[in-house]
C-alpha cells in the first residue's frame, strides 16, 4: 500500500448536539487523520447520522469544538463545508431525481465553474469552455465507476445499487478531501457490496481521499476501515483499531446487550 | 424509418452538449422556425395574426419565464401576470419619459425591472415552499394590481387608468402591420428561447433542478439556496417582464392594469403544468392548448351543431367551450401529469425503435 496516514485534518472536540430536551450526541471526541478510513458504527439511534450532519454543517451543535487542519471551524453552512473539500452521500438516497446520471455528477462540480449568468445563457466563451472541461472531469469519474452506460438516464429509473453508485460519484465530482459516506451499503447484495468496496479502497488509494463511513455490515467494517469509532445512544463507546473495537467489552455490550 | 440515431457518433464532447444531440431533431427544428418566419406570413391572415399568433407567441414567452421558476427550479408562482405588468408598465415609462429610448431598450429594460422586482418577491422562497410560496407570490399579483392602479406616475397621470403606445420603430422600422408584429414577436420568442435553452444545459439550470428535486443534497454539494431560487425569479421574471411589455405595445397597444390581473397569473401556471414542467418545449405546447383550443372549440362547437341539426346558442357556446377545456386539462394531467412535452418525449422515443418494441 502506497498510502500514508497523515496528520489530524478533522479534530471534533466534546462535541454535544440536542434537539429541544433530546440529546443527539453527548460530549463526543475524536479525530480523523489525513487519507484514512474512518468508521462510524453503533446500534440505531446512536447518533451516527447526526455526527456526519455536524461534520459538514448541516446541524450545529451546542456544545463543542471542530478543528479543520488546525483552524477552528465557526458556525457554518453545508454549501461552505462543500467549499472547504466535504462532501457526503446519504443513508436514503438524495440524487436529483428528474435528472440524468450525467447532470447529477455534473452538479458536483458546481463550485469549480466561475462563468456567470450571461455567458452561460449565450452559451459562449468561458461558459462553453468550462462545460466541456468539467465535462472531461465527470466522464472520469464515470468511468471509474463503471456507469458509461448509463449515463444519460434519468437516475430516477436506476436500481438502488446503482443509484448508490452515481450518489457516490457526485460526491466524487467534487473532488473532496474528507467524503462521508452514510451507509454506502446498506440494502445491497454481496457482490453490489463487494463492488462499493473496491470503489471506497481505490477512491481512497488513487486518490488519497480520507473517507469516514457508516456502515451496518461488521464485516465490511473491520475490513476496510483503519479506525473505528463505536457510538451508542449519543454517546462515544469506543475507538480504536478494528480488532480493539471489538475485543471491548462495551461494545460487545451495546451490540449484544448486557446478557452476553 | 426514417427517425433514428443510428451512425451518428458523437466524437467531441462539445458535439455531445448540443442543443439537438439527434440530427433529424435539428433539422425539424430548423424546419419549423424557417416555416415560422416565411411561411405563416404568406399564409396567415389578419385575423390569424391578431387572435391568435400574436397572443400564442407572447403568452409562450411567458409561459418560458414561468416555467423556469416553477418547472425547473420547483418555485411555484401566482404573480406572473403581475410581473407582466411591470414589464409593460415599467417598459411604458421608459419610453415616454426618455427621449428617443428605443423600443428594443425599452422592452428589455421593463424586463430588468420586473427582474428586479421579481428578485424582491422572491425573497420569501428562502423560508417557505409550495403552497405557501404560492400564497405570498400571490402578494406580489395583488400589490401591482393596486399599484398600477392607484398609483398616478405610473400610469403618467391618465386620467382613465389606460395608458397607450403608438408608433413603434425598430432602426426606422414602424412596426404597424399585424404581420411586422408577429416577425417582431417571433424574433424575441426564438432568442428567448435559445437563451432559456442555453441556462439551463448549464450550470444555472442543474442548480435550479438540484434545488427543485433535493434541496439539502444540493446545499451539501455546494450551491447556495439563496443564490439558485433568486437567480430563477431574476431570470424568470425578465422573460415574464419582456413578455409584459410585448404585450403591451405591440398586442394590446393600449390596456389598463386589468389586463395583468391574477386570472392572467393562473392561465400562465396552467400553461407550464398542461405543457410540462421542466420543457422548452413544454411551454409552446402549453401556450398553444391554452390560446388555441377556446378559440378552436369556440368555432367548431357552432359547426358541429348545425351538422347534427341543432342550433347552438352563443351563451350554450361560451358555456360548453369552458366545460369542454375544463375537461381536457383533467383528461391529460390524468393521462400524462407531466404534460403534453412529456407525451411528446414518449413518443419520439416510441418512434426511435419503431418497429420494433424494445
Amino acid at each position: 500500500m502506497s498510502r500514508k496516514i497523515g496528520d489530524v485534518i478533522l479534530d471534533l472536540q466534546n462535541i454535544s448536539l440536542r434537539f429541544g430536551g433530546v440529546k443527539a450526541l453527548t460530549d463526543i471526541s475524536f479525530d480523523i487523520r489525513e487519507h484514512e478510513v474512518r468508521a462510524i458504527i453503533g446500534p440505531n439511534g446512536a447518533g451516527k447520522s447526526s455526527m456526519l450532519n455536524v461534520i459538514n454543517g448541516v446541524y450545529h451543535p451546542q456544545d463543542g469544538k471542530i478543528m479543520f487542519r488546525g483552524v477552528e471551524r465557526k458556525k457554518m453552512e453545508p454549501h461552505l463545508a462543500a467549499k472547504q473539500g466535504i462532501s457526503r452521500t446519504f443513508q436514503n438516497i438524495a440524487l436529483f431525481k428528474g435528472m440524468s446520471v450525467l447532470d447529477n455528477i455534473m452538479t458536483g462540480r458546481t463550485l469549480k465553474i466561475k462563468s456567470n449568468l450571461l455567458l452561460q445563457a449565450l452559451w459562449i466563451g468561458p461558459a462553453r469552455n468550462e462545460e466541456i472541461a468539467h465535462r472531461r472531469k465527470v466522464e472520469e469519474i464515470i468511468d471509474f465507476l463503471e456507469i458509461q452506460h448509463i449515463r444519460k438516464t434519468p437516475v430516477g429509473r436506476l436500481p438502488y445499487g446503482l443509484q448508490k453508485r452515481v450518489d457516490l460519484g457526485r460526491a466524487l465530482a467534487m473532488e473532496p478531501q474528507i467524503l462521508l459516506l452514510d451507509e454506502p451499503m446498506a440494502g445491497m447484495n454481496v457482490e453490489e457490496k463487494q463492488d462499493m468496496c473496491r470503489f471506497i479502497l481505490d477512491v481512497n488509494d488513487h486518490f488519497g481521499t480520507t473517507i469516514v463511513l457508516i456502515e451496518h455490515d461488521m464485516g465490511v467494517v473491520m475490513d476496510i476501515s483503519d479506525r473505528v469509532v463505536v457510538l451508542d445512544y449519543g454517546k462515544k463507546i469506543g475507538d480504536g483499531l478494528p480488532d480493539e473495537v471489538r475485543a471491548s467489552p462495551e461494545v460487545i455490550k451495546a451490540y449484544l446487550g448486557a446478557g452476553h | 424509418m426514417l427517425y433514428r440515431e443510428n451512425g451518428q457518433f458523437k466524437t467531441t464532447y462539445a458535439a455531445d452538449q448540443q442543443i439537438f444531440t439527434i440530427t433529424q431533431d435539428k433539422w425539424f427544428v430548423i424546419a419549423v422556425i424557417a416555416f415560422a418566419f416565411i411561411g405563416v406570413p404568406m399564409i396567415a391572415d389578419e385575423y390569424m395574426f391578431r387572435a391568435i399568433l400574436i397572443p400564442f407567441l407572447i403568452l409562450a414567452l411567458a409561459a418560458l419565464g414561468v416555467n423556469l421558476l416553477v418547472g425547473y427550479c420547483g418555485q411555484i408562482t401566482l404573480g406572473a401576470g403581475a410581473f407582466m405588468a411591470v414589464g409593460a408598465y415599467a417598459a411604458y415609462n421608459f419610453q415616454i419619459r426618455i427621449d428617443g429610448m428605443p423600443l428594443i431598450a425599452a422592452v428589455l429594460l421593463g424586463g430588468l425591472t420586473s427582474a428586479g422586482i421579481g428578485i424582491i418577491f422572491g425573497i420569501p422562497s428562502l423560508r417557505v415552499r409550495g403552497l405557501y410560496l404560492a400564497v405570498a407570490t400571490l402578494a406580489a399579483q395583488f400589490f401591482c394590481d393596486w399599484a398600477f392602479l392607484r398609483i398616478q406616475w405610473f400610469t403618467n397621470n391618465s386620467s382613465s387608468g389606460s395608458v397607450s403606445i403608438s408608433n413603434l420603430q425598430v432602426f426606422g422600422w414602424t412596426i404597424d402591420a399585424p404581420v411586422e408584429k408577429y416577425l417582431f414577436c417571433l424574433v424575441f420568442i426564438v432568442l428567448f428561447a435559445l437563451l432559456a435553452k442555453n441556462l439551463t444545459r448549464a450550470t444555472m439550470g442543474r442548480q435550479w433542478m438540484a434545488i427543485r428535486d433535493m434541496d439539502v443534497a444540493a446545499e451539501v454539494i455546494g450551491i447556495r439556496p439563496m443564490y439558485a431560487k433568486l437567480s430563477a425569479f431574476a431570470v424568470s421574471s425578465f422573460f415574464v417582464g419582456v413578455a409584459g411589455a410585448l404585450w403591451g405595445f405591440v398586442h394590446l397597444g393600449s390596456w389598463e392594469p386589468a389586463a395583468f390581473s391574477v386570472d392572467r397569473s393562473f392561465q400562465l401556471l396552467f400553461m407550464v403544468i398542461i405543457g410540462g414542467m421542466g420543457s422548452i418545449f413544454g411551454s409552446f405546447i402549453g401556450a398553444a392548448f391554452i390560446v388555441i383550443l377556446p378559440i378552436f372549440l369556440n368555432q367548431f362547437l357552432p359547426a358541429l351543431g348545425s351538422i347534427v341539426g341543432v342550433t347552438i346558442s352563443t351563451a350554450a357556446v361560451s358555456h360548453a367551450e369552458l366545460i369542454i377545456f375544463g375537461s381536457l386539462i383533467v383528461f391529460f394531467l390524468i393521462v400524462e401529469p407531466h404534460g403534453l412535452a412529456r407525451l411528446w418525449a414518449i413518443a419520439k422515443e416510441k418512434l426511435r425503435l419503431w418497429p420494433f418494441p424494445h
